[in-house]
């Protein structure tokens, strides 16, 4: 006997991740997705971060790994708050996950809270974890081309964030076919370049991302 | 790996609908998966072999239908497949392309129960 299903499959994590959503719209926290490949620059990103936040915003992480717990001590020193989450070899965090975590944070209203996913640039694309925002860094070193081999991930992205960009002048990196394929994807994520060995271009992310805090806390 | 988790949900999914509808045994499943979702047919099969086990799916036989990523020529309106994956532009008229629905797609289509 034929069964007609049409369901899709990750329907279940989809169903958590939009009540994460309206969950944490109501505790007034403002979630981002940090996704980007291994070594591309999150930890770095959300180390230059959250100095610019920090005055004047609550601010708490959630640090996903496969294993270890290197980046979290690294926030742990600093005095931020953070929540580690090991998946066990798992390529991606899911929305299950970070209904637990989040609420563990005891953030105050207004605060935000950085998801620093597995690095991984295709895995993490598919899971809708109730953010509001999902945040792609690519290095330069990883290359131009990212976008039109990672669709999914660039195609879902809210910001794309260029990082190390003081390796530019060492790099053929070209800007105009990296543009052009985000561009492609995505016509409204804004692109942000930033350089986490200078500072350059991390005041400018910041003071955007307080103004789309406020913007949905006056909602 | 990615196949792993997502093979794991296609299992619960499936198993719960095959009781639902009362079946003592899923012979066969028809998925879609298109392109861009970039899970690989035989890694699904691989951990479907695993979760399926001891349960009223195993051995039930995987159909994939795969589809292909469709763009669009926001410049001329032609639907196209991106070939060689180092552009996305129109085959027509050069302009730039721009994804659609289609090659996203990820779901179980039916399932045969005896």
């Amino acid at each position: 006997m034929e069964v007609k299903v049409m369901k899709p499959i990750l329907g279940g994590n989809q169903c958590i991740a939009d009540t994460n959503r309206r969950d944490f719209a109501a505790h007034q926290l403002y979630l981002i997705n940090v996704m980007a490949s291994p070594g591309a620059g999150k930890t770095s990103t959300l180390m230059r971060l959250l100095p610019e936040l920090q005055a004047d915003h609550a601010v708490g992480i959630i640090e996903g790994d496969i294993a270890s717990s290197i980046d979290a001590e690294k926030f742990q020193k600093i005095g931020v708050p953070v929540i580690q989450i090991n998946t066990g070899g798992g390529c991606h965090l899911d929305a299950e996950m970070i209904r637990r975590s989040v609420p563990e944070l005891k953030l105050a209203p207004g605060g935000f809270v950085f998801i620093e996913n597995v690095g991984n640039l295709v895995c993490p694309a598919s899971f809708d974890l109730g953010e509001d925002l999902k945040f792609v860094i690519l290095s330069v070193s990883e290359g131009d081309d990212k976008p039109y081999k990672y669709i999914e991930i660039f195609e879902r992205a809210d910001v794309v964030i260029l990082n190390k960009t003081d390796l530019k002048p060492y790099i053929d990196f070209n800007d105009e076919y990296f543009r052009r394929g985000v561009r492609a994807l995505n016509e409204n994520a804004p692109i942000f370049e930033i350089s986490c060995k200078t500072g350059e271009g991390v005041r400018e992310l910041a003071d955007w991302l307080k103004q789309r805090n406020r913007a949905k806390q006056a909602c | 790996m990615h196949e792993f988790a997502v093979t794991k949900h296609m299992t619960e999914l499936v198993l719960n609908e095959a009781q639902n509808a009362g079946a003592a045994k899923v012979t066969d499943i028809y998925l879609a998966i298109g392109d861009i979702s970039t899970f690989i047919n035989e890694s699904v099969q691989l951990f479907f072999d695993m979760y399926s086990k001891d349960t009223i799916a195993e051995g039930a036989q995987l159909h994939f239908r795969r589809i292909p990523a469709e763009f669009i020529c926001r410049a001329c309106g032609q639907s196209f497949t991106p070939r060689g994956g180092d552009n996305f532009d129109c085959p027509a008229c050069g302009g730039l392309g721009k994804p659609t629905d289609k090659g996203h797609e990820f779901y179980v289509e039916k399932i045969d129960i005896i």
